[in-house]
């Protein structure tokens, strides 16, 4: 008995012939980038004062986060600055809600501007970053910006840098047999792109016939925390990797948020419509180092989505320099005032450090 | 009766038709193989998935993660280790995010020696599983065990690690399942697949299976005995009942513990034996070096110390890098009939 399947020519001449031709007759061969059909969307149309303070909400947030490490409020800090461009917009066309209807976010432990904008209290935020019992996430278990929100579909972020790729498949699985539209979205870094585990992605995202429903992010800021992106991967962009899988992909700048929202309107309609994969690379700029480890100081050498897209806002008349300054000031005014709040409510209670180890049955 | 594989298969069945499992997936698990030891053959929701341990756990997580009902498969215990931060990550969700997200899924693999498994394919994995805090483990030995452990292992809404003996397997078992045919050919003619090109067109018939549940965290005495207390599992709970069955010529009585839950485990049933025998012998074939007996001996130590009339005793497989293919290693690497027969007789004549 052939353990084979019928299609698959069962001699060795057939067989290279099957791989040396490409054994997906219907896919274009540059795979690079939507199908045309997908190209060129206008809907749905970007709201540019509202990415922007998206934005400025997220940059404040991961700035106080980072002050509350040095005020004594706060054990460590890990974030996103330098993100928030492509992050927003991605926040923003999420098909947010619970359950296979609605999209399955895995998250790496840059993606607070995802959060934000999909409509997080930033102060669940500052609530983690003090370890609070009130930090709805992890009950203050867990590092800052390593987000678990149920209603939401955002699976609990991990500090490890590349199992949610070998997760992924998995809550896309169960969107496919679920029908609709729902999506599962996966980021992590250029860094934990060298992991297995984003391989496995590429793998079981697209075994013939049973392709998944997934967004494939990879962040590249082109650094693991000391560790230049350029000297340790020798694939040049990571996505193209995609290709041989039978994977679309492409590269977008992730600091210009009207190419992001361009770039991801069609790649996710393309997704939510045709139930296959994309693997779209995020050019980023890391703007407070890896984390704390490294002093989480504010580094000038790489470009700032925000001064970029406030200036760009300027010129087309959209929001003065003005304007945005106000917006900025008036977030970190709140925030402030709101860790005051924060700082009296209660810490964990050690008595209850073994709930939830197990969950109880029924 | 049916065996440990065909036990696995009821199970399964009643899963899959009655449980809400979704998938049942792993390396050569689904059709046309149903496993290599024929564990899931005739099932409806297998596939074959590629040889990547690592996108079988994750994949698993993930549908737990939505609502799905997954157990996966990985094929020999000796090929998960590859996998420990995904298992990490399974055990740590429902605390890590302070109960939003449970992980109810099955991992079924198959441990220990005693096939002429040499390196790769007769490890155990108790010891390093019971590292990994929020899972759930246990490990039968005996059909009826296995099926009513796998059975509670799916209804339980947390990640429970099934692992069971690899030279069992095929044993046939002393106890009925209930709704097991009398015959045991009736059983395989039912639902064993047949051999060759008669195999794609098979389909099973499958008994109707009464409710039955083996509930996970307790132990079951299966010889009863004054004077001392054998606490064992997996592939050396027969043995040491063999042992000590043979020992009561020499008028010895052992009481034989088969833990089958090792987290939970039977803390109750443990110490109320071993209060009562004065003396305990743990036995198992994973390396003795921060093996999982001595967990059992620390509480053992810790409850009984008072009641004791002698060192409890750890008898174990060898720190060993692996296991020898040729016989004579196997032997002296892992305990055998004759080894645990000794240990026992040395325990029950030390006096304080």
């Amino acid at each position: 008995m052939s353990n084979r399947g019928p299609s698959t020519p069962s001699s060795i001449k057939g067989r290279l012939r099957a791989l040396e031709g490409g054994r997906r007759e219907n896919e274009t061969p540059d795979l690079r980038g939507v199908p045309s059909t997908y190209r060129g969307l206008a809907e749905p149309a970007m709201d540019k004062r509202l990415v922007h303070r998206m934005m400025a909400k997220s940059r404040v947030l991961e700035e106080r986060l980072v002050q509350m490490t040095r005020s004594g409020d706060g054990y460590f800090w890990i974030g996103g600055p330098g993100e928030e461009a492509f992050n927003v917009c991605l926040g923003l066309l999420v098909k947010k809600g619970q359950g296979p209807e609605f999209d399955y976010l895995h998250l790496h432990y840059r993606s607070s501007a995802i959060l934000v904008a999909m409509g997080m209290d930033v102060a669940d935020a500052l609530r983690q970053m003090a370890s609070k019992a009130t930090d709805p996430f992890s009950g203050g278990r867990n590092f800052v910006n390593h987000y678990a929100i149920k209603e939401w579909n955002v699976v609990p972020g991990a500090s490890t840098i590349e199992t949610q790729y070998a997760i992924a498949p998995g809550t896309a699985l169960a969107q496919l047999r679920h029908g609709g539209d729902g999506i599962t979205i996966v980021n992590g870094g250029d860094a934990g792109a060298a992991e297995g585990d984003f391989s496995t992605c590429l793998n079981w995202v697209s075994r013939p016939g049973r392709e998944l429903p997934v967004l494939i992010l990879v962040m590249n800021n082109d650094w693991g925390i000391s560790t230049a992106g350029h000297e340790t991967h020798g694939e040049q962009p990571i996505a193209r990797r995609a290709e041989p899988y039978g994977i679309r992909w492409d590269t977008v700048d992730g600091n210009d948020p009207v190419a992001s929202w361009k770039k991801l309107i069609e790649v996710l309609a393309y997704i939510r419509k045709e139930r296959k994969p994309f693997c779209l690379e995020v050019a980023v700029s890391r703007l407070h180092g890896h984390s704390s480890s490294s002093g989480g100081a504010r580094v000038t050498d790489e470009t700032d989505c925000m001064v970029e897209f406030e200036a760009r806002l300027a010129q087309e008349g959209v929001l003065s320099a003005a304007e945005s300054k106000k917006i900025r000031e008036g977030y970190a005014k709140a925030l402030a005032e709101t860790l005051l709040k924060i700082r009296e409510e209660p810490d964990p209670d050690p008595s209850m450090v073994h709930d939830h180890t197990f969950q109880e049955e029924g | 009766m049916a065996s440990i594989a065909q036990a696995i298969r009821l199970a399964l069945h009643v899963g899959e038709s009655e449980l809400g499992v979704t998938d049942i997936f792993g390396e050569d698990v689904g059709a046309p193989l149903g496993g290599v030891f024929t564990c899931t053959q005739g099932l409806e929701k297998t596939w074959n998935s590629p040889l990547d341990e690592r996108g079988i756990i994750g994949t698993a997580m993930g549908l737990g993660l939505a609502g799905c009902r997954a157990v996966a498969e990985i094929q020999f215990c000796d090929y998960i280790f590859n996998t420990i931060d995904l298992l990490k990550l399974a055990g740590n969700s429902c605390w890590s995010s302070v109960g939003q997200f449970n992980m109810p899924i099955v991992v079924m693999t198959p441990v220990g020696s005693g096939i002429h498994g040499s390196i790769y394919h007769s490890h155990s994995f108790e010891a390093m599983m019971s590292h990994i805090p929020g899972w759930k483990i246990v490990l039968p030995s005996t059909p009826i065990d296995a099926y009513g452990l796998l059975l509670s292992a799916i209804e339980d809404p947390n990640p429970v690690m099934f692992l069971y003996p690899k030279a069992l397997i095929r044993l046939p078992g002393e106890e009925r399942i209930p709704g097991e045919p009398a015959e045991a050919k009736e059983l395989s003619r039912m639902i064993d697949a047949p051999l060759g090109e008669l195999r794609s067109k098979w389909k099973p018939s499958w008994p109707a299976l009464p409710h039955y549940r083996i509930p996970i965290g307790k132990a079951k005495t299966i010889k009863a005995g004054r004077d001392l207390t054998v606490l064992t599992y997996g592939r050396l709970a027969p043995v040491s009942k063999t042992a000590a069955e043979a020992l009561e010529a020499e008028g010895i009585s052992a009481e034989v513990i088969d833990l089958r839950s090792l987290h939970p485990f039977d803390e109750e049933a443990i110490l109320e034996s071993v209060k009562r025998t004065r003396r305990c012998l743990i036995v198992n074939e994973d390396t003795e070096v921060t093996n999982y007996g001595e967990h059992l001996l620390r509480v053992v130590n810790t409850a009984c110390f008072y009641h004791l009339e002698a060192p409890p005793v750890l008898l174990a497989g060898m720190n060993t890098p692996g296991i020898g293919l040729a016989w004579g290693l196997e032997e002296v690497q892992v305990p055998q009939r004759q080894s645990v027969a000794s240990a026992m007789r040395e325990l029950a004549q030390v006096h304080a």
